[in-house]
């Protein structure tokens, strides 16, 4: 039952074919067996979750109305805010940080009748692509436990490929949600910025960051996001508009879509060529279905890693300055005084990728520097930005790879951080821009690593990718579960 | 050589409003230990700022009462720098775009008017307090209290226009006192609600460019901050004329020893990195808005000044008595309509008693009623003093007591002939001697009719009957 | 090289960052190297264009002056690392 859509689960529950518990139980029984061998849950709410469902089950027995996804198993991110259950960000500063909120993600899965599993793996902070700077140890690759599973979402992407949930939340700051989806042969979505609210999830880079749904199909993809997104006051940065029926943009037809292919896309050094393949393969897929695709340049896109690399960790040096050790989190013991106190607890309770940004934020903020580094980068993004506006003005969508390889070993990027920086290159010009992005399978290498095609359309115009990316999935079908040796 | 200061000032004041500027907490001074906090103005993780619409009306309206231009666009930015009570590690103001710009407060110096100019005003949320365990040189501990992080705060900063300390304190006074008209701000400076740090230099009569300047804080009061910068003046003129130079700092005003020091600590971390906030969007005010507010505001004391000077026939040093507060002008104004007689008695009434005025114990009425009673001779000047008590002690009104006590005095001539004959026929001898030339024996008679009366005769009638009656 | 070790150095106090000695000379060789790459940033004319600071385009939204309270002051107070009666307790400001 763990190979069950998410719309299949919430439907058997609904017509009472199988119960909450019944089906919260086998999964979690499942990731008792599975997660050892992939590690893509920090922390799982055995007790809880059992609870949770069978209030579930109990509530549909007294006939009350019932939300979307009623009685139906998910994870999140380690990176929304939970009352009262252990959200770390797979940092050790916040290896013990009991939040006393509820991030408005959360409450919108909990409000939609969802049971809430645990809580998934991740980058320290999200900042990594390979979920490799977790202080809780690495994610694996469901397809192949040797490889990484992308990141920094990797552990919510592996464990919706592993089955060890129908759905979970992620977050996607340069790429964090589709790259890990693409290595992981599933569905993630980048929703425009605004779209889901920030409330509760962990800042990284603020002008950046967006939660979105990981699923293993398009359709279910549509279902979640219409759970998690929406307007909220208490970020100031969501948009009041109202939320479209996402799932039923998933069965319209892409005829007459037109559909751009970036040159600057193709031309990347070190494509991989089964990556190209299975792009001209989700191509014809389109064209097939009556899309048209017509060639378009992007062309600032080779400045938008260097853009990226000054605007996110300028933001996340100011973001992560809280983790003093004086509130909550880790504090490190010390005879000294406060500033030495604040410096050893922020070196103890931070990794490496993490520290490194800090360093880079706060060197491109500071004095003498802000405008050749920060300024600079803040008026590239507007190029960057165009580029799309006036791409929009001719097409639908535009369709790249979402990464430039398949999965990689665990531990072959980890000592060059710009090799590793360079692989988010597709990514990563969405966020810049704000758009919404999705990654929908789309070939599997030699190897057996599942590749992901990228589709991204202009501002709020989600449903947009759901109609291409549901054509690409039924013309090139994907294994519902990653068949994981032994399990 | 005369030297001549420069000052400019910058004022920190509190914002009145319910709430925080970020967050629905409490910004109630005095509230027990992190009592008004919750997860946004703690800074704990995940959480988001969303802006306090009063607080910006009320700087507007600030801006509008002191001539500033209002931005259409401006942009929070966050300034950022590690301490206890600054949970986020960055504080949100605004830097390079504020919300208002350019203005001006007219201020009365050598008999004069002397505009001071404004640079501009801009928002911000205030820090946490940290309270030193043990309170003394070997703390091994501080504490942190977050009670008023995200406290809404403006920032006025004037341009370097002053050049003596009374100027400075004028400059204060009346900025001080238009906040408080606006109802923007307490104004209070013990509590901190309207702090003021201050940038002094020196420079010789007629040269042009500034001196180097000294930062001082911690005045606490009016009257420090104008003994702080005749303090820093001398030491920054005795300096240069030693033939040495003054040093760019910070100093600290020693209310006690009545000097400044220099504040201790590296400036090193003066690099506060500032950039525009990404969790909020740029503040954008429209014409329309600003209209509104531009309605709300009332007449300012320097107006209000002028204008009861001129209208309402009392001096001007009893108009700026009664604008001190604009609560206490209102008060006098209502009085004089209800009653108008005489308005300079109707002023020394009102600042009288504007204690009981300012507490509410008293009405427009009480006044109005106590001024008629006493020109129209239905009561005496000590009865009048005595009725206004007796409504503070009671709350009833003055008429209603007046009657109880039976506190009217006898203006009718005719009604106290009778009493001042019963007098003159008692006293055949001092009579007599009145007649004979002896003037000053009338007060005698005035005092004996009094007592027979009962101190209810007015003793400006006892006096004109007895005159009649004695000639 | 595009940063010094004595940067590096500075830089990490500004963050309140203690870094070993073999950190401070591991990240001036990484932060050089990607200094070295945003550098392309400046091939670009920008004199022209306007900065993006946020995704969206609008005006900040205000919420009304109301009093909200929290209401678990003991929840916020009880993830302290180190706590005295109902404030945060730190080390002491040394002055150096």
């Amino acid at each position: 039952m763990h190979e069950w859509t998410l719309q299949e689960a919430a439907r058997k529950v609904r017509d009472k074919e199988i119960s909450s518990r019944e089906l919260t139980r086998a999964l979690l029984d499942r990731i008792e067996r599975i997660n050892p061998k992939i590690n893509a849950y920090v922390t799982v709410l055995h007790d809880k979750a059992m609870a949770e469902a069978t209030a579930r089950d109990e509530t549909q027995a007294k006939g009350e109305a019932l939300g979307v996804l009623h009685g139906v198993p998910l994870g999140l991110k380690d990176i929304f805010c939970t009352r009262g259950i252990r959200t770390t960000c797979g940092s050790r500063i916040l290896s013990y940080f009991l939040p006393p909120y509820d991030a408005a993600v959360a409450e919108k899965v909990a409000a939609s009748g969802a049971v809430l599993l645990g809580k998934h793996n991740m980058d320290e902070f999200a900042m990594g692509s390979s979920t490799e700077t977790s202080h809780f140890g690495p994610t694996r690759n469901p397809w192949a436990t040797g490889r990484i599973p992308g990141g920094s979402s990797g552990g919510t992407a592996a464990a919706v490929a592993a089955g060890l949930c129908y759905a979970g939340v992620g977050t996607d700051t340069g790429g964090s949600i589709r790259q890990p989806a693409s290595l992981c042969g599933v569905v993630g979505v980048k929703p425009t910025y605004g779209r889901v609210s920030r409330y509760g999830m962990i800042a990284f880079a603020s002008s950046l960051d967006q939660g979105g749904p990981v699923t293993r199909t398009v359709p279910d993809a549509a279902m979640m996001l219409g759970v998690i997104a929406g307007h909220d006051r208490r970020d100031s940065t969501s948009v009041d508009l109202p939320v479209p029926d996402y799932p039923a943009a998933a069965e319209r037809p892409v005829k007459g879509m037109k559909v751009g292919l970036p040159r600057e896309y193709f031309e990347v050094e070190g494509l991989d060529p089964a990556v190209r393949g299975a792009m001209e393969k989700a191509l014809d897929a389109l064209v097939v279905q009556g899309a048209q695709a017509v060639e378009i340049s992007l062309p600032h896109t080779s400045f938008a890693v260097a853009t990226y690399y000054i605007i996110a960790p300028a933001e996340a040096s100011s973001n992560l300055a809280r983790y003093d050790g004086v509130r909550y989190g880790y504090r490190a013991k010390v005879a000294g005084g406060l500033i030495e106190m604040m410096s050893r607890t922020r070196a103890e309770g931070f990794g490496a990728e993490v520290k490194r940004r800090i360093m880079i934020g706060t060197y491109a903020l500071s004095a003498g520097y802000y405008e050749a580094y920060y300024g600079k980068a803040q008026k590239v993004r507007t190029l960057i930005r165009r580029d799309f506006d006036a791409a929009f003005a001719k097409v639908d969508a535009i369709l790249t790879p979402t990464s430039p390889t398949p999965a990689f070993r665990l531990g072959e990027k980890t000592g060059d951080p710009l090799t590793m920086y360079l692989s988010d290159i597709f990514t990563i010009p969405c966020n810049l821009a704000g758009i919404p992005g999705i990654s929908v399978p789309c070939g599997m290498s030699a190897e057996g690593l599942p590749i992901g095609a990228q589709l991204l359309a202009g501002h709020f115009r989600e449903e947009t990718l759901f109609t291409a990316a549901a054509a690409i999935e039924r013309a090139l079908p994907h294994p519902p579960v990653a068949p994981l040796e032994g399990a | 050589m005369e030297f001549e200061a420069v000052i400019g000032l910058e004022v920190h004041a509190q914002l009145s409003t319910q709430s925080k500027i970020f967050c629905a907490c409490s910004a109630a001074f005095g509230a027990p230990p992190n009592e008004n906090t919750c997860p946004v103005c703690t800074g704990m993780p995940g959480v988001l700022p969303v802006l306090n619409r009063k607080a910006v009306e009320f700087t507007i309206r600030t801006a509008l009462a002191t001539s500033c231009a209002v931005q259409s666009k401006s942009v929070f930015a966050r300034k950022n720098y590690f301490y206890p009570d600054l949970p986020k590690a960055y504080q949100i103001s605004q830097y390079e775009l504020p919300l208002a710009l350019a203005g001006h407060i007219d201020i009365e110096a050598d008999g004069g008017t002397k505009r001071i100019g404004i640079t501009r005003i801009h928002m911000e949320e205030d820090a946490g307090k940290l309270v030193h365990e043990g309170e003394f040189a070997g703390a091994q501990a501080s504490l942190a209290d977050l009670n008023r992080c995200s406290v809404p705060l403006m920032e006025i900063v004037s341009e370097p226009d002053m050049r003596t300390p009374e100027e400075g304190g004028a400059y204060l006074r009346r900025l001080r006192d238009i906040l408080v008209y606006l109802e923007v701000c307490d104004g209070n400076m013990e509590e901190g609600s309207f702090r003021c740090d201050a940038n002094v230099s020196v420079r010789p009569k007629g040269q042009k460019e500034f001196g180097t300047k000294a930062e001082l804080k911690n005045m606490n009061s009016f009257r420090n901050v104008e003994k702080a910068l005749e303090y820093e003046i001398r030491r920054q003129v005795e300096q240069i004329e030693d033939g040495g130079t003054v040093a760019q700092e910070t100093r600290l005003w020693d209310a006690a020893a009545n000097v400044t020091i220099p504040m201790r600590g590296k400036e090193e971390a003066h690099d506060y990195r500032y950039f525009p906030d990404p969790d909020l969007l740029p503040l954008i005010v429209d014409d329309a808005w600003i209209d509104a507010l531009r309605k709300t505001i009332p007449e300012l004391p320097a107006e209000k000044v002028a204008r009861l000077a001129s209208t309402c026939g009392i001096s001007r040093y009893d108009a700026e008595l009664l604008s001190s507060s604009r609560a206490l002008a209102d008060f006098f104004e209502a009085s004089v309509k209800i009653y108008g007689g005489n308005p300079k008695v109707s002023a020394n009434e009102c600042i009288h008693w504007k204690d009981a005025v300012a507490a509410g114990k008293i009405s427009p009425e009480t006044i109005a009623h106590a001024v008629e009673d006493r020109e129209t001779g239905k009561i005496s000047a000590t009865a009048s003093k005595t009725l206004v008590e007796l409504v503070i002690r009671t709350g009833k009104p003055l008429r209603q007591l007046r009657e109880e006590k039976g506190l009217s005095q006898v203006s009718d001539a005719g009604a106290l002939e009778e009493t001042v004959a019963k007098v003159i026929a008692a006293n055949p001898k001092e009579a007599e001697s009145y007649r004979n030339g002896k003037a000053g024996l009338l007060s005698f008679f005035v005092g004996q009719v009094m007592k027979e009366t009962k101190g209810k005769a007015n003793p400006k009638i006892v006096q004109e009957v007895l005159k009649k009656k004695l000639g | 090289m595009a940063i010094t070790r004595e940067e590096v150095l500075h830089v990490a106090r500004l963050a309140r960052l203690a870094l070993s000695e073999e950190e401070v000379d591991r990240l001036r060789d990484q932060i050089g190297n990607i200094l070295d790459y945003i550098r392309q940033l400046d091939t670009l004319d920008t004199r022209e264009v306007v900065p993006t600071s946020h995704a969206v385009e609008m005006g900040t939204p205000f919420r009304d002056d109301s009093v909200c309270p929290f209401g678990d002051k003991e929840a916020i107070l009880s993830n302290a690392p180190d706590r005295f009666e109902d404030f945060f307790r730190v080390p002491r400001i040394l002055e150096d």
